[in-house]
Order: C-alpha cells, then structure tokens, then sequence
C-alpha cells in the first residue's frame, strides 16, 4: 500500500541558486498526482527531494520537511531505506549499459541480495508487461543489453526496472515524453492500475495527461508552487492568474 | 472569471475499471525488502574502512618522508637545505651536493615527456577513433606488453640499438640541423641525456597511450554524435568530444608516464653516463637521483657519503611531490571558472 507525503517549507538549492521556495503541499496516499509547469521550474528537483536524490549532486542542498506517512524522511530514516521504499523513473532512460535487459529490470532485487529464481522470473514479467514492454522483448530478455533497447524502450525499461521492486511511492519524471501515443496509453493505464494501491507522482508537460490520471495537479512556476488542487479545479477553475495562463497556452 | 478549459477533464474508460479494490496482500518482493535493514551500520563500516585506506597512504608517505630525514641528518647538518643547489659532488674530500642529479633528473624526465605524449595521444586516438575494428585489440595488446618489459631490458636494447643510431646517425644529423640551437654541441659518444630521454620516452610511452586510451573510451558515444551532428569533422570531433572530455583524465595519464620517468633507474643509468655534471648540450654525460643512488649506495664508504645519497633520496621524493603539485595548478588554472562534468 502507498503512504501519503506531507511536504512543509521545502527548499532547495543548486549551489547559490535558490531552486525551490517555500514548497508546502499534501500528496495523498494511494492517488496520482500531476506536478505541471514551463521547463526549468524545478518540477524534477521537487521530485528528487522526495526520495533524497538531491542530496546526492555535491553543490545541492535541501532543507523542510518531508514526511512519508509517519516518517520523516531527512530526519528519521536513511537515504537508502526511503530509496527502496520509493521507485522513481528518471526524466532520461538511465539503463544499465553492461547489464541484460532481465538484470536491468531486477538489479534492484538482485542488488539486496534477493535471490528466488521462480519469483524473479515472474517479477520480470510482471513488470516488462506492467510497463508494456514485455512482447517486444520477452525473446531477447538474457540475451541483448539494456543499452541496445530504443529510447522509449529504454524508458519502459527503467520503469520496469522501478516497478521490479514494488515501491510504496513511485515518483515518475515524465515518463511518456519519449513514448509513442499507444505505448503512452498503456503507461497510463499502468498508472491508472496502480494508484490504487501505491502513490503515484508525475510530472508531466502533457496537460491531457495530467487531466487524464491525476486527482491532483500542482503547477511550479519559477520554483514555487503556485497553485495545488483537484486537477478539475485546476483545469476549469484555477484560481490564480498565472496558472490560468500557462493551463490556456497565453503563458509568457 | 470561468476559463475555458485548454484540456477536457472527463474520466476514461481506464477511469472506471479500476474502483477502489481491497488493499493488496503485500508481495513477496516488498516482503523481503521492508526486512532487510537500513544498511547504516554496513555503509558507515564500509566508508571508515575506505578512510582507513585513504589515511594508509599519508602514514606510508610521512613514514617515507621521516625515514629519509633521520637517515639524511649528517648531510642535512652539515650542508643545509643548500645540498639541493650545490653542484659539487665528491665523495673522497666529502662533499656533496645534489643539483647536477636534480637537473639529470628533470632535463631527462621533461624531454621524454615532451617526445612521448604526442606520440601516446597520437597512439591512443588513432586505437580508439581511427584504427579498423580487427586491428584495435592486437595494436593495443602490443602497447601494453611494451609496458611490461623490464627496464634492464630496455637498458641492454639501447645499449646495443640506440646508443650507435645517436653515435653514427641521429647525433650528426642533430648537429647539421640544430646545432646552432647549442643544445647539440661536444662530443658525441652516443651515451648522455638526449639517448637516456629517448629511451625515458619509449618506456612511458605505453602507459600514457593505454591509459589515455582506457580514458577516451569511456566517453560516452552521445558526446561524439552530438558534436558530428553540428556538422564537425572527424578531427573536430575528436577535440571538442573527446579531448575536452577527458583532458584532466589525460593529465593524470601523464602524470603517470612522469612519475615513472622520474623514478626509472636501470636504463637510465646504462645509457646516461653518469657523470655529475651540468651541460647545456643534450650530447653530454649527466646523472640523475635515482641513478646515482643506485650505482653508489653499495659502495658508499663513511657515514656523510652514506647519508648525502639518502638525501638524494629526498631530494627525489620532493622533485616528484612539486612536479606533480605543479601540474595541478596547471590544470586547475586551466579549468578554473569551466563548467565541470554535471554530476
Ligand atoms: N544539476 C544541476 N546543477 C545546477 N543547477 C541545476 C541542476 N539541475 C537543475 N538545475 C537548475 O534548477 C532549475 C530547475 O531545474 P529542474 O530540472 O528541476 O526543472 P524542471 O522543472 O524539471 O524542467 P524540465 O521540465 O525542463 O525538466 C533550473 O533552472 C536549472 O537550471
Ligand atoms: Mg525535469
């Protein structure tokens, strides 16, 4: 089951530069939840405060809260309980170059030391199908690498491979951007599966999308969080302007 | 105001097949991974172990250091800090000093350098961007047995190759051509600095090329692409994608080749000539640090001729620790104020 995350005065720095500002918002357990706004707001950033990947660029710096169910994440737990506990997909397919497509999907299980072969082998095929790869590569799995796949094979791989470990949160950096309309679909649908039993957070430049699989949809704007509610709100009644010009296409 | 909606929120037919289940049983995966435990303990052992390895090489380095100053005391009292820059070195009246080995030393290192990483980076970007696919493993497994030749064997090659080639061919043909420089002037016996060089050159060469090579290999190839798709050609590409990428990796390549230049003794010392002196001509005999501690220490006789070659030592160990210090600032001045790689 997912948990919800409480996210109170978060911010984030790149060096000198002040990223986030002041990000305070709820995202609630077992939903999707859209994160929107102009390239360079700082959408991946928030995302990669919340499984404490930020910390892991040495100019970055975080400070706030961030709390999965009861826990705070920078305070209560170490980076690498969170990590495993939330699944992230990257803005860029990041596979294992020197790893089989069948390693790649389970190098997270495979990596603590996980080792049942029948489950494994059924992991991978839940996962490949989750993430609907599983028919163009079930033929080649041992044999071919993950860096031979195209990339948005590569991208449905890395969302596998997030997916092989049965995350409780699984944060997904624009997942569909390099995908085709019937892959996207299928990842939407994915989605749409999931956010019943864990917590879904997407960032997305495709408002459709976000209309699509998310209850909730926050729009960044220079880092910060403008505006947060129900993506119905959001789309057909925002209540700040600047939302209303970026969701109408008048932004900038 | 009401907006008109740029997008319609109306729920897909995925919307209405997924209400709300019973929660999940927990799976077997998420079983096993919520029992394993935060790796705190593993990671804070392994990273005082790492540090332990870390600290080992500054004990081993003081250590060095301070077993060469104690062995060193009867020569650092009676000749100071200015046995580095005393020319004499006379072992019957006891007088010592270290410069002629510190200029051996240098001269020989810094000329091979200059021979050999043109050549290396030449090798290295002709095995990784040029040479046809079947040639690459044979070409580079060739250059790494040239590093594993001892260096007695190197000796005896140019003792009977290179030292007649500089006697009877190189040698005059410097002289015709360069000799106004006054760097090839005197007699010519085909033994001194120059053929110590190239034979310094020849050794490093392979450490330099594999090591430059391993390290323009692991440029990612989307480097490449990205500069040929602007329209580059193959050399432009070469230096914006690859060379740029891995210059400082270069830098610790050459570093590497010096290191060895520096220290080498063995051949050096069957080709140099051994004589403390100091010439301008790259024809004359000279001496280097390591060669003259290896060819007197066993017949170092008195307590002040045994402690000066010590300090020979020294001297090698602070020649090698201000080169390399050196080049870092070079580098650093030359990277200052670039981007970085992005983490
Ligand atoms: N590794 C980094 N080092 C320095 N600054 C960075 C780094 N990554 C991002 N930034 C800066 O932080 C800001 C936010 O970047 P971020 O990647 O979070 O944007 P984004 O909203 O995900 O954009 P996009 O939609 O293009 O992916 C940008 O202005 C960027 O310049
Ligand atoms: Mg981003």
């Amino acid at each position: 089951m997912g948990v919800g995350i409480q996210v109170e005065d978060l911010n984030a720095w790149y060096g000198s530069t002040h990223t986030l500002q002041d990000i305070n918002l709820h995202i609630p357990a077992n939903h999707a939840t859209a994160l929107i706004g102009p390239s360079g707001c700082g959408k991946s950033t928030f995302v990669r405060c919340l499984n404490r990947m930020h910390e892991t660029n040495p100019i970055a710096r975080a400070t706030g809260v961030v709390k999965m169910g009861e826990i705070d994440i920078y305070r209560e737990a170490s980076p690498v309980e969170i990590r495993r506990r939330v699944g992230m997909v990257f803005q860029r397919p990041n596979p294992f170059p020197t790893m089989s497509i069948y390693d790649n999907v389970i190098s997270g299980l495979k990596l603590n030391g996980f080792r049942n072969r029948r489950i494994l082998d059924e992991t991978v095929e839940r996962s490949l199908k989750q993430a609907a790869l599983w028919e163009e590569v079930k033929d080649d799995l041992k044999k071919k690498s993950g860096a031979s796949l195209s990339g948005g094979q590569q991208q449905r791989m890395c969302i596998a491979r997030a997916l092989a470990v049965d995350p409780e949160v699984l944060l997904m950096d624009e997942p569909a951007s390099a995908l085709d309309p019937v892959s996207t679909s299928k990842i939407e649908d994915l989605i749409f599966q999931l956010k019943t039993q864990y917590t879904i957070v997407i960032v997305t430049h495709n408002m459709q999308q976000a209309a699509r699989v998310a209850e909730n949809t926050g729009f960044f704007l220079n880092g910060k969080l403008v505006e947060f509610d129900s993506t119905h709100k959001i789309f057909t009644n925002p209540r700040d302007k600047r939302t209303e010009d970026y969701i109408t296409g008048r932004f900038g | 105001m009401p907006v008109k909606p740029a997008v319609s929120v109306v729920a897909s037919p995925a919307a209405e097949k997924t209400t709300p289940s019973s929660p999940a049983p927990v799976s077997p995966v998420r079983e096993f991974l919520n029992t394993r435990g935060s790796g705190r303990l593993a990671d804070t052992s392994f990273a005082a172990l790492m540090l332990a390895c870390a600290c080992s090489i500054f004990v081993i380095v003081l250590f060095i250091f301070w077993i060469l100053i104690q062995n060193s005391h009867l020569s650092l009292a009676a000749f100071g800090w200015k046995f580095f820059t005393r020319e004499a070195w006379d072992p019957v009246s006891g007088d010592f000093g270290a410069l002629p080995f510190i200029y051996g030393t240098l001269a020989t290192s810094l000329l091979a350098l200059a021979m050999a990483v043109p050549l290396a980076l030449g090798v290295a970007i002709f095995l990784t961007e040029l040479c046809p696919r079947p040639l690459r493993a044979p070409i580079s497994f060739l250059t790494e047995l040239l590093a594993a030749i001892p260096s007695v064997v190197y000796g005896l090659w140019a003792v009977f190759v290179l030292v007649p080639i500089m006697r009877d061919t190189l040698g005059p043909f410097l002289v015709k051509t360069l000799g106004w420089t006054g760097f090839f002037e005197g007699a010519n016996f085909g033994v001194g600095l120059l053929t110590a060089s190239i034979i310094l050159a020849i050794m490093i060469l392979p450490i330099i090329s594999s090591l430059t090579r391993d390290i323009m290999t692991a440029v990612p190839h989307s480097q490449r692409e990205a500069v040929l798709a602007l329209g580059a050609t193959r050399w432009e590409m070469i230096r914006i994608g690859v060379l740029r990428n891995s210059r400082i990796g270069i830098v610790g390549a050459v570093m590497l080749g010096l290191g060895r230049a520096l220290g080498e003794t063995m051949a050096v010392t069957m080709v140099i000539g051994n004589h403390p002196e100091i010439h301008k001509s790259l024809f004359a005999p000279g001496y280097t640090l390591a060669s003259v501690i290896a060819n007197e220490f066993a017949e170092a006789t008195g307590d002040l001729y045994y402690s000066a070659l010590i300090e020979i030592g020294l001297a090698l160990f602070l020649v090698t620790i201000v080169v390399n210090a050196v080049a870092r600032l070079m580098v650093w001045a030359v990277t200052r104020g670039a981007p970085s790689r992005a983490s």
